[in-house]
């Protein structure tokens, strides 16, 4: 697809006109992320993080595959490889440092690329598929990295692994069968360690292959915009290069740079100390913690304390997986026709509170489970399922929205607050 | 249908997690949490002004030879430290002559087996060895120490919160069970064995001070050996075991930083440049 205006590919030089005959790739990434594919023109910084997340797991792959020529995945070594690779690998402690903080880049601006989702109603027809396929990454990124999580073998890994794959557990009847089969045993070993390092390798492949899909069904409608509202014609949009390129190129910079301090001055800030004991099945920490951004799904799992015809345990599990699967149907759970909450003043005061919500999970999560983080918990749940399952349908039925500019360009030129030729040149809506 | 069957998921999860709030509550009212020992006079870490702390931070190869001193005459009589070999410790100074010395010289001999007989055997260290650890294995550890099991320091700081500082206090942060923490907790009475010490996480350790008075240790250096002085050292060493290569990660951070710094000003001008007759 594109808009009709879209510049068209025309190779000048024989040999690339030679290409496009037999092999379309260059108009291929001409279209996709070249001057081929008009963008609208007043996105925000809040665009760039898909770009970033796309950079973030480009820099996954590349120290994931270098660590594994010297990573070993059996219980016996694997600590010691790792430590290995930190003192005698040439700059390995840069490449494993890189790719632990790495994984916490690639949540950051996941998750801030979701709630720009979320804030801008980008979730909303049609772009519902672009919405399902980020949730698909969104899945696979939490089972690579939990998996990932586990490799180090340190004591957090092996007791992570443990309580995670224990979950599986809490399934009536058939649960304990599952969580050995998982394991390949009764507690995690060198069949889980093998496994999860195997699937850990493979993963990041399948989101690549998901991504690709992902920005293939945004391409169809074409990006959305913090307006929420449709492009209209050719002065609505600009190329994607040079424009976004370019300011993606700036995103780029500042991303790189928060990395950079993180891994050279802060490598071990948003680890835990305990997986740098090596893992020992006969003494558990004190607090088993996962990463930070599991912190607010951990919260979630962890505030089911009474049983309720199920086992308690078993309501968090379901839960936990709930929290994730409910944003499947976001898009028909909201029915408003207005994307963007820029003009959705009810939803927009929900959509903060929800921002809060998270950010007090989070801190519950990490937070060892006793009074009162429990309690906290519970209603913070409790306000996460409220938010997504009945708070926004029924706001989308009763609330009134403000009025939409008629363009992307009138919001345009409206904001800078000059008439310019430009919108002389506009048509008539 | 999505709605309405997602209104009743929304209602029952709400429910489920207000009705655990509720017996929580009364719970939390019924019985209080009960403060304990550990919660009341556990202490955070002491901050020490070492000079590789921050940004541009750098070890003291002085203050490293001191430690590394207190290691191999205090510490290294119950505390392995297996990640690091003789030749690493040419990394805080020592020449490839002095390493080679210090492993030929090394109170505890390398294991191996006899070389006719196969049976265990034990021979002097090289430089490429591994610092050999003075107990052949878990259980001997245990039981040269009351079945309490000296940790191995190779990691220690990184494997503790705030780990450099936290050696620092543990090893300076001996004293008396507080009488308030008695008369608080009658329960809590350092047991046999133990040693009461308010950095340790449950407060009472089975290591006793290892560091107990000044000159202790003789440096050769001419610092003068405070129990302070070498409670320092020896952290600073064992943060140089655990994180060797910080001096390279400072300096080739503060390089990266400023190639991205140049690499975004210059992006960001180019970014103004293609936009600047663009209203957006
Ligand atoms: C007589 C044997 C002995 C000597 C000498 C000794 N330690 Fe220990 N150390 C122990 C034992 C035993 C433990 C385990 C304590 C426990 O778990 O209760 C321990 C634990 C520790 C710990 C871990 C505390 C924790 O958080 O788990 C550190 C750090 C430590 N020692 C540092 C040192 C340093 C530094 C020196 C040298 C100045 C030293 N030790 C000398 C026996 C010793
Ligand atoms: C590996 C992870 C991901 C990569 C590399 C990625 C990449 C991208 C890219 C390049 C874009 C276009 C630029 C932009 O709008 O920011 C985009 C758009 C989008 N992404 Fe993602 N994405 C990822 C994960 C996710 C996840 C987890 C979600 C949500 C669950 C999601 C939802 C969306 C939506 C809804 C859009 C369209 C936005 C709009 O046009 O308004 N993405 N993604």
């Amino acid at each position: 697809m594109s808009f009709p205006w879209a510049e068209q590919y025309a190779p000048k030089h024989p040999f690339m006109r030679y290409m496009d005959e037999k092999l379309p790739l260059p108009r291929l990434v001409y279209n996709a992320i070249g001057a081929g594919y008009p963008v609208p023109r007043n996105l925000n910084y809040f665009w760039n993080f898909g770009v970033l997340a796309g950079a973030a797991l480009a820099i996954q792959l590349i120290t994931g595959i270098v660590l594994a020529m010297h990573y070993a995945a059996n219980g016996a070594v694997a600590f010691d490889s790792v430590e290995h690779i930190m003192r005698d690998v040439n700059s390995g402690w840069m490449l494993r440092y890189a790719h632990a903080n790495g994984a916490s880049m690639f949540f950051i601006v996941v998750y801030l690329h979701i709630f720009r989702g979320l804030y801008y109603g980008s979730y909303k027809a049609p772009r519902e598929m672009v919405w399902l396929l980020g949730l698909v990454i969104f899945l696979l990124m939490m089972a690579t990295a939990f998996m990932g999580y586990v490799l180090p073998w340190g004591q957090m890994s092996f007791w992570g692994a443990k309580v995670i794959t224990g979950l599986f557990g809490a399934i009536p009847l058939v649960g304990e069968p599952i969580q050995t089969w998982l394991l390949g045993g009764f507690a995690p070993d060198n069949a889980a360690l093998n496994r999860f390092f195997s699937l850990h390798y493979l993963l990041p492949f399948v989101i690549l292959g998901v991504v690709i899909l992902h920005i293939w069904a945004l391409h169809i409608p074409g990006s959305s915009n913090p307006t929420g509202v449709d492009v209209k014609g050719p002065q609505d949009t600009v190329p994607f290069h040079p424009y976004y390129t370019a300011k993606d190129g700036f995103g780029l910079g500042v991303f790189l740079i928060i990395f950079a301090a993180l891994l050279f001055f802060a490598p071990n800030l948003l680890g835990h100390p305990d997986n740098y004991i090596p893992a020992n099945p006969l003494s558990t920490p004190a607090h088993i913690v996962p990463e930070w951004y599991f912190w607010p799904f951990y919260a979630i799992l962890r505030a089911f304390t009474v049983d309720f015809i199920l086992p308690a345990k078993l309501w968090g599990v379901v839960a936990m997986f709930a929290s994730i699967l409910l944003l499947f149907f976001l898009p028909w759970l909201d029915k408003s026709p207005v994307r963007s909450g820029s003009y959705r003043p009810t939803f927009r005061k929900f959509f903060w509170l929800l921002m809060i919500d998270v950010a007090i999970l989070g801190y519950c999560g990490g937070a060892p489970a006793e009074e009162p983080f429990v309690m906290i918990s519970q209603i913070a749940a409790a306000y996460y399922f409220a938010h997504f399952l009945i708070i926004i349908p029924i706001i989308s039925r009763i609330e009134r929205p403000l009025p939409l500019p008629n363009s992307i360009t009138e919001a345009v030129l409206s904001k800078s607050g000059k008439t310019t030729g430009e919108a002389a040149l506009a048509p008539a809506e | 249908m999505v709605r309405p069957i997602g209104f009743l998921v929304g209602l029952g999860f709400v429910g489920v997690l207000l009705w655990s709030l509720l017996w929580g509550a009364v719970a939390y009212v019924k019985e209080p949490p009960v403060p304990t020992a550990e919660h009341e006079f556990h202490e955070h870490p002491k901050k020490v002004d070492f000079s590789f702390n921050g940004p541009l931070g750098k070890f003291d190869r002085g203050q490293l030879q001191r430690g590394f001193q207190v290691y191999k005459e205090v510490c290294a009589a119950c505390h392995s430290l297996r990640l690091v070999t003789f030749r690493d410790l040419q990394g805080i100074g020592y020449t490839e002559g002095q390493t080679k010395t210090l492993a030929s010289e090394w109170a505890v001999e390398t294991p191996t087996i006899n070389e006719e007989t196969g049976e265990p055997a034990t021979r002097k260290s090289i430089p490429a060895d591994r610092i050999p650890a003075p107990f052949a294995n878990e259980i001997a550890a245990r039981a040269g120490n009351a079945g309490a099991l000296p940790p191995d320091l190779s990691l220690i700081a990184k494997a503790r919160h705030d780990g450099s500082n936290y050696v620092y206090s543990l090893l300076t942060g001996y004293q008396n069970q507080p009488a308030e923490l008695l008369k608080q907790f009658p329960d809590s009475k350092t047991g046999a064995g133990l040693h009461y010490n308010p950095y340790f996480a449950n407060l009472n350790l089975a290591m006793a001070p290892p560091l107990t008075s000044e000159g202790q240790v003789s440096y050769s250096d001419g610092t003068k050996p405070t129990v302070d002085q070498m409670s320092k050292d020896v952290a600073a060493f064992l943060t140089w075991t655990a994180e060797p290569k910080l001096e390279n990660r400072h300096s080739t951070g503060l390089a990266v930083l400023a190639f991205l710094l140049i690499f975004t000003v210059l992006t960001y001008m180019a970014y103004q440049n293609i936009w600047r007759d663009k209203k957006h």
